[in-house]
């Protein structure tokens, strides 16, 4: 098996919702949003925009970035817990507008862990996926203001989360000799017993019981990435950065703790973007990315917890 | 197996939520600590971990249900099972 990640993209809609803006909605402060969550500000996208319409868009900047053109797909994965309907789900329309007509295009509607886990399965599958069509575009896109605005206002719940798409590309072989993260090892993991602690179905509102997601993700996230590092002898000093699930900043800076590595290897836009779900992870890593031209040195570690819950780590290492 | 008494147990978890909380544990054991606001969410992790090292016990995943953990009455009857 040999899987190689050749680059990353991503969008977010244009229109910045400040923390004084829901505060003003919500009876509180600023500061008070700031303090729970680390979010400064957040993008909303406007009522016309569609979860497809932002994967596209992260999608093209992924194609872009990476030098390669839509027609060498073989499969497109599309995370997402925002959709507007049932079935199909975005994938279908998302790789039709990337002019695909016969690769598969397959929804992960999983909300937050959604892109670590096509991330995963992306690793599995990228060979045989080679040997019958190309490469896989990995993609988690969101517009979870429309779950947010679907009903009065939760304090708990609109202050966290934000709108916008994220992309990676996979293929089974490196595309040049410019270098590229080859995926070592995945860990996924599900517990379904915790299945109603955060969930939204379409036409309801969100849910989340705060206490239990954050226990859980404190614990399990650690968990996860330690599981892969230790599986390939890697210890968590020598990882150049870790690129979350952007949750809550709070988090983020538990789990760099619990690693015993400094805030700094935790790469952060929470603070500007909110929580995007299962598009964080990868707008974390295409930002994180366009500051590096080339891979290395040191490997990355992606990693998510979502509702399921579903949570789980990825290790990649410069080739 | 840990021999203790309740009394003790229920003290030793008091002081645990003091400590955490850095203020007084409400006064009726069965308040809630979230809903008092004397704990918050990023606190319960940390709740947790102090009890296991206090107690010299493993909670395993599966039993992080924050109900459990809601009050001293509750942690006290949750741990006092586990040291059963």
């Amino acid at each position: 098996m040999s899987a190689y990640l050749h680059g990353f993209g991503a969008h977010v809609p244009p229109r910045v919702v400040t923390n004084a803006e829901l505060a003003a909605r919500l009876d509180r402060t600023p500061e008070w949003i700031e303090g729970a969550s680390g979010i400064r500000e957040r993008r909303w996208a406007d009522a016309e925009t569609s979860v497809a319409d932002l994967a596209v868009a992260a999608a093209e900047d992924c194609l872009a970035r990476a030098g390669v053109n839509a027609s060498a797909l073989g499969m497109v994965m599309v995370a997402s817990g925002s959709g507007s309907r049932g079935f199909p789900g975005p994938a279908a329309e998302v790789a039709a507008r990337l002019g695909l007509s016969t690769a598969p295009a397959i929804d992960v509607p999983m909300a937050s862990a959604g892109s670590l886990f096509g991330l995963a399965l992306a690793m599995r599958l990228a060979d045989s996926v080679q040997a019958s069509g190309g490469d896989i575009l990995v993609i988690g896109a969101e517009k979870m203001s429309a779950l947010i605005e679907a009903s009065p206002l939760d304090a708990n719940t609109a202050i966290l989360f934000g709108d916008g798409a994220g992309a990676a590309l996979v293929s089974a072989r490196p595309h040049s000799t410019a270098g590229a993260w080859r995926l070592v090892d995945a860990a996924i993991h599900t517990d379904g017993q915790f299945r109603e602690e955060l969930r939204w179905s379409p036409g309801g509102a969100l849910a989340m019981n705060g206490l239990s997601v954050i226990l859980q993700a404190s614990r399990k996230i650690p968990a996860a990435i330690s599981e892969v590092l230790a599986r390939q002898g890697v210890a968590a000093g020598e990882v150049a950065a870790f690129l979350l699930h952007q949750a809550n900043l709070n988090l983020l800076a538990r789990v760099a703790k619990t690693l015993g590595v400094g805030p700094e290897k935790v790469f952060t836009n929470v603070e500007r973007y909110g929580n995007t779900s299962s598009a964080s992870m990868l707008i974390a890593a295409a930002e994180w990315a366009a500051a590096r031209p080339a891979p290395g040195p040191g490997p990355i570690v992606f990693a998510a917890f979502g509702a399921g819950f579903h949570w789980g780590a990825v290790l990649a290492a410069p080739d | 197996m840990v021999n203790m008494s309740d009394a003790t147990r229920r003290a030793r978890l008091r002081a645990l939520v003091e400590k955490v909380a850095g203020k007084p544990a409400p006064a009726d054991d069965d308040e809630s600590l979230f809903e008092s606001g004397l704990l918050d969410s990023f606190a319960l992790p940390d709740l947790v971990g102090a009890i296991e090292e206090d107690f010299g016990v493993k909670i395993p995943d599966a039993d992080l249900n924050p109900r459990k953990f809601d009050s001293v009455a509750r942690m006290d009857e949750y741990i006092g099972a586990r040291l059963a």
